[in-house]
């Protein structure tokens, strides 16, 4: 197994609002190991992209600790540049994103400079555009933002992070903007590069297909807390927490599911609710199912931490799938002591 | 993107350097061409241009001698224009158009300067506010509250009374006095900049706060400030030809606002000497509103919310 690129142990964000502390991340843990794609799936509102921000010192974890390549990312800036010149950012917005008086040359140039990289500055720049797919690179390059397409501000803004060859990229909703005809492009690319440099990407979405078609592993992030993560094929193919199955439901891909809506918006960080956090509209507990399992009480009184889902090997740590449900552990019970069969889902 | 091919030299034979100053060049060159085809803006211009060339060239035209009384005890008073003066004479026989002339020096440098005064205090007072924000704020906000606050002729009058009647003082007083409106305004521009995207990109680059201010913050408060400078020259010398006509200008140098002031007191307007204030008080008018045009085309020329997109 390989060591993890990044570990992210028990990071806390909370913000001050005017309705009082707001639980943005509460407590999360993840390993990225070199070379995968992870993607972050949840609702807007349940601080995916706050969590990504906190990686990168651009929000202060309250608590915990991000650790990168061994070592733990400090405070203050001239600790994180030197983790701001190994992990990138690409934003949702690439027009906000780059600087509406600067050529793409200058914006893709712009991390060269501030990282003082030494060589042939010209050649890195057209080099990075062309594999961001913008060729040829000395006729993009002069262009302002404003005289390209969304998508190829995409591929720019793309590029100036892969100009400084980093090892992890973090990308917030990195298609959300652009037109459904050039997000498969952009996947591709971002694809292309994880086999091409062996770059690790933590992709925030809110859109499971998206997540499926790129990711190695999926976390389902809720309400601050990730509840359920686990290899592509294991989230997908055997959903464990009625979230996620509720999110796969309206997947047009999966049409083999059941739909279920989701009642209601994602709750209020600021009121989180006691329990399992998802319970106000789990429809476990709204179908009456968590009551025969007898687990209600549980459900609405006693918090969680992930859980390896019973059944399943775990192949490692890093790739375990795990799940904070308290109807999965009821259900194990159950199945371990009568028929035993596995992948039996409650619900 | 027609125009575009033009600008792209095929090939890598540009430098960073090259591209940044092509860049350059290619938006003064489109803000020039706007503020052509712009006619107030152009007026205002040649108005400017023609008073700055009459101020430089004044030492040829008129000498010094002509601003004193003592040599000046030959010439007849309250002269009206003739072809010995070509704008009169006052009460001392001293000529109009002398005064004028060595006027205009006076009014356009305390206006250009104290505006650069204005200008060099008030953005870095609001490039700091918004960019550091926090306590340094709320001390420099408080401090801009305060001069905003106080009535700005008193303060102006005992601040020209302690330093005492010299132009440096004046322009020093009118500097002191105005930058808080300068730097409220690139303030507000500095916090939305702020939390723009692209400083959050430059931010997650790893950029040092020096970087953030030099390659985004500034540029995009430039022409703001621009506009501003321009709009505050006029503000500059109506101050100073207040002061002056309050008695608190330099009583060796001539300035336009002094013009009018001694004119009002030897009683220019009950003689009906019409040569001796009108001059100084319609070159006042034409400095200002030339400023005042080409500041408001520039500021509409700048503002990308005023203008079509390129």
């Amino acid at each position: 197994m390989a060591e993890p690129l990044l570990s992210v142990r028990d990071v806390h964000v909370r913000f001050a609002s005017r309705r009082g502390p707001v639980h943005a991340v509460a407590g999360v843990d993840l390993d990225v190991v070199p070379g995968e794609v992870l993607a972050l799936v949840g609702e807007s509102g349940c601080g995916k992209t706050t969590l990504i921000r906190s990686i990168l010192g651009l929000v202060a974890p309250t608590s915990g600790s991000v650790t990168f390549d061994g070592h733990v990312v400090g405070r203050g800036h001239r600790r994180l540049r030197r983790l701001r010149r190994s992990v990138q950012m690409v934003f949702q917005d690439p027009t906000g994103a780059l600087n509406p008086r600067h050529s793409l040359y200058e914006s893709v140039a712009e991390g060269l400079r501030i990282h003082k990289v030494e060589g042939d500055e010209i050649g890195l720049v057209h080099d990075a555009l062309s594999r961001a797919g913008l060729r040829p690179a000395a006729r993009y390059a002069p262009r302002y933002p404003h005289e390209v397409s969304g998508g190829q501000r995409q591929r720019a803004l793309i590029a100036g992070a892969m100009a400084l060859s980093p090892r992890l990229l973090l990308a917030d909703e990195p298609v959300a903007s652009l037109d459904a005809s050039i997000r498969g492009e952009i996947l591709a690319l971002m694809r292309g590069l994880v086999d091409d440099t062996g770059v690790s990407i933590v992709a925030v979405t809110h859109d499971l297909g998206l997540a499926w078609n790129i990711a190695d592993r999926i976390a389902v992030m809720y309400l601050g807390r990730i509840v359920e993560i686990g290899a592509t094929e294991d989230v997908i193919g055997d959903p464990q927490h009625p979230y996620t199955r509720a999110l796969l439901s309206v997947v047009p891909e999966l049409e083999a599911m059941e739909r279920q809506i989701l009642r209601g918006e994602t709750p209020d960080p600021s009121r989180v609710p006691s329990g399992c956090r998802f319970h106000p509209r789990c429809p476990v507990v709204a179908s009456g199912e968590a009551e025969r399992l007898g687990i209600l009480a549980r459900c609405t009184g006693e918090d969680l931490a992930l859980a390896p889902v019973p059944g399943a090997a775990p192949p490692d740590r890093v790739h375990a799938h795990l799940a904070a449900c308290h109807a999965v552990s009821a259900d194990a019970t159950i199945t371990a002591g009568g028929e035993g069969s596995a992948g039996a889902t409650p619900g | 993107m027609s125009e575009l091919s033009d600008v792209v030299v095929p090939g890598s034979a540009q430098s960073p350097r090259s591209v940044a100053w092509a860049r350059r060049r290619r938006a003064a060159g489109e803000v020039w061409a706007a503020f052509r085809r712009h006619r107030q803006a152009m007026a205002g211009l040649i108005i400017l241009l023609a008073v700055t060339v009459m101020a430089l060239v004044t030492p040829l035209l008129a000498d010094r001698t002509g601003l004193s009384a003592v040599d000046s005890l030959d010439n007849p008073v309250w002269a009206s224009p003739s072809g010995d003066f070509f704008l009169g004479t006052d009460n001392l026989g001293r000529s109009v158009a002398v005064q004028f002339l060595y006027g205009s020096r006076t009014s356009l440098l305390v206006g250009v300067a104290a505006t650069m005064l204005i200008v060099v205090i008030g953005s870095l007072v609001g490039v700091i506010a918004g960019f550091i924000g926090g306590w340094v704020d709320s001390i420099l906000m408080r401090l801009s509250d305060w001069f905003l606050v106080i009535p700005f002729l008193p303060l102006a009058i005992v601040l020209a009374r302690i330093l005492g009647p010299s132009i440096w003082n004046i322009i020093f007083v009118i500097g002191v006095t105005s930058w808080p409106y300068v730097a409220r305004i690139t303030r507000a521009q500095v916090l939305s900049l702020r939390q723009r995207l692209f400083v959050e990109r430059a931010r997650a680059l790893g950029a040092s706060r020096r970087h953030i201010v030099r390659q985004h913050i500034l540029p995009n408060v430039a022409p703001l400030i621009l506009a501003n400078a321009t709009l505050a020259v006029p503000i500059a010398i109506l101050t100073e030809t207040t002061l002056a006509f309050l008695g608190l200008g330099d009583s060796r140098n001539p300035s336009w606002g002094k013009s009018l002031e001694e004119a009002y007191t030897a009683g220019a307007i009950t003689r009906n000497a019409w040569w001796y204030y009108l001059p100084a008080g319609i070159g006042i008018i034409a400095v200002v509103l030339a400023f005042t045009m080409c500041g408001r085309a520039l500021e509409e020329i700048l503002d990308p919310r005023l203008r079509e997109r390129r």
